[in-house]
């Protein structure tokens, strides 16, 4: 028995909005305080893996079209990718910093895959509206991690990353909202539903 | 009389107290913003009014989501955060 696709959302929402409330506080104790307990440098490298790897049931079970198919693979691939690779740097296993160039290019192409597979305009509906949002926040976005390449104990660069994850965690928990602001914005999107 | 050190040690002891409070808060907002949202829209949360949904609409409540994540954040993350930071700070000091 599958759950509602709305509910996928709802649940990624709980873990994008846990990742940034994880760099959120890595950003404001330090690296020192943060470090001191080992588990909790590959705390959130493991958890944006998880997602990652929870994203391909998502696209093997809820896609009904080759390009819903693909962008669901691409965000699982890009989760994986900029996870695996901060792991690495936090193991130690990887050195140079140009690996955390990967969570830009996560960012990036998330952000892309939301505006290619979306084929309708921002006001048709609800979930174009903020599948446009989405994408174009994430495309935005991408460039603090890009920054990060360069200034890796930046505060603020950290801070603004976190709150990258809590707005998408916002948005993703609006998606299928029925309030009147993202309810069905053209007549021909079909019958107004949950 | 005035001493530079003592000066200089408080400003820093009241700088990572700032943290250490900006750091406690995140749980228990998040949490609150969960319940926020569940007095806001009440319909979001299908356990204050069943009609024969199934399992799906009984488990993910959005709003309560949001106050789990915070619970989550809060005993996994926050306290132990809390206490390697006072630490760190003592150290400091």
């Amino acid at each position: 028995m599958k759950p509602p696709s709305e509910m996928v959302h709802w649940l990624f929402a709980t873990g994008f909005l846990l990742l940034g409330l994880f760099l959120l506080a890595e950003a404001l104790a330090g690296q020192e305080a943060w470090a001191k307990r080992r588990w909790r440098l590959y705390l959130w490298p493991g958890f944006a893996f998880g997602l990652g790897v929870l994203m391909w049931p998502v696209m093997a079970f809820f896609t009904s079209s080759a390009v819903h198919m693909l962008a669901h693979g691409a965000w699982a691939q890009a989760l994986m990718a900029a996870g695996g690779a901060e792991l690495g740097l936090a193991r130690g296993k990887l050195h140079h910093p140009a690996w955390r160039a990967l969570t830009f290019v996560g960012l990036l192409v998330s952000g892309a895959a939301f505006l290619v597979h979306e084929q309708n305009g921002w006001l048709f509906a609800r979930a174009a509206f903020l599948h446009h949002l989405l994408g174009w926040t994430l495309v935005v976005a991408s460039v603090i991690p890009l920054a990060r390449v360069f200034r890796p104990r930046s505060a603020a660069l950290q801070s603004a990353f976190a709150l990258t994850f809590v707005v998408a965690a916002v948005l993703l928990f609006c998606d299928r909202d029925i309030a009147p602001v993202f309810g069905h914005l053209s007549p021909l999107a079909g019958n107004a539903h949950r | 009389m005035e001493s530079p050190f003592v000066h200089t040690a408080s400003a820093v002891g009241t700088r990572r107290s700032a943290r250490a409070v900006a750091i406690g808060a995140l749980g228990p907002l998040t949490i609150g913003a969960g319940l926020v949202w569940a007095i806001v829209q009440p319909y979001r949360v299908t356990l204050l009014h069943p009609r024969g949904e199934d399992i799906w609409w009984l488990l993910v409540e959005p709003p309560l989501l949001v106050a789990a994540a915070g619970v989550i954040f809060w005993l996994v993350v926050a306290r132990p955060l809390l206490a390697d930071l006072e630490e760190v700070d003592e150290a400091a000091l």
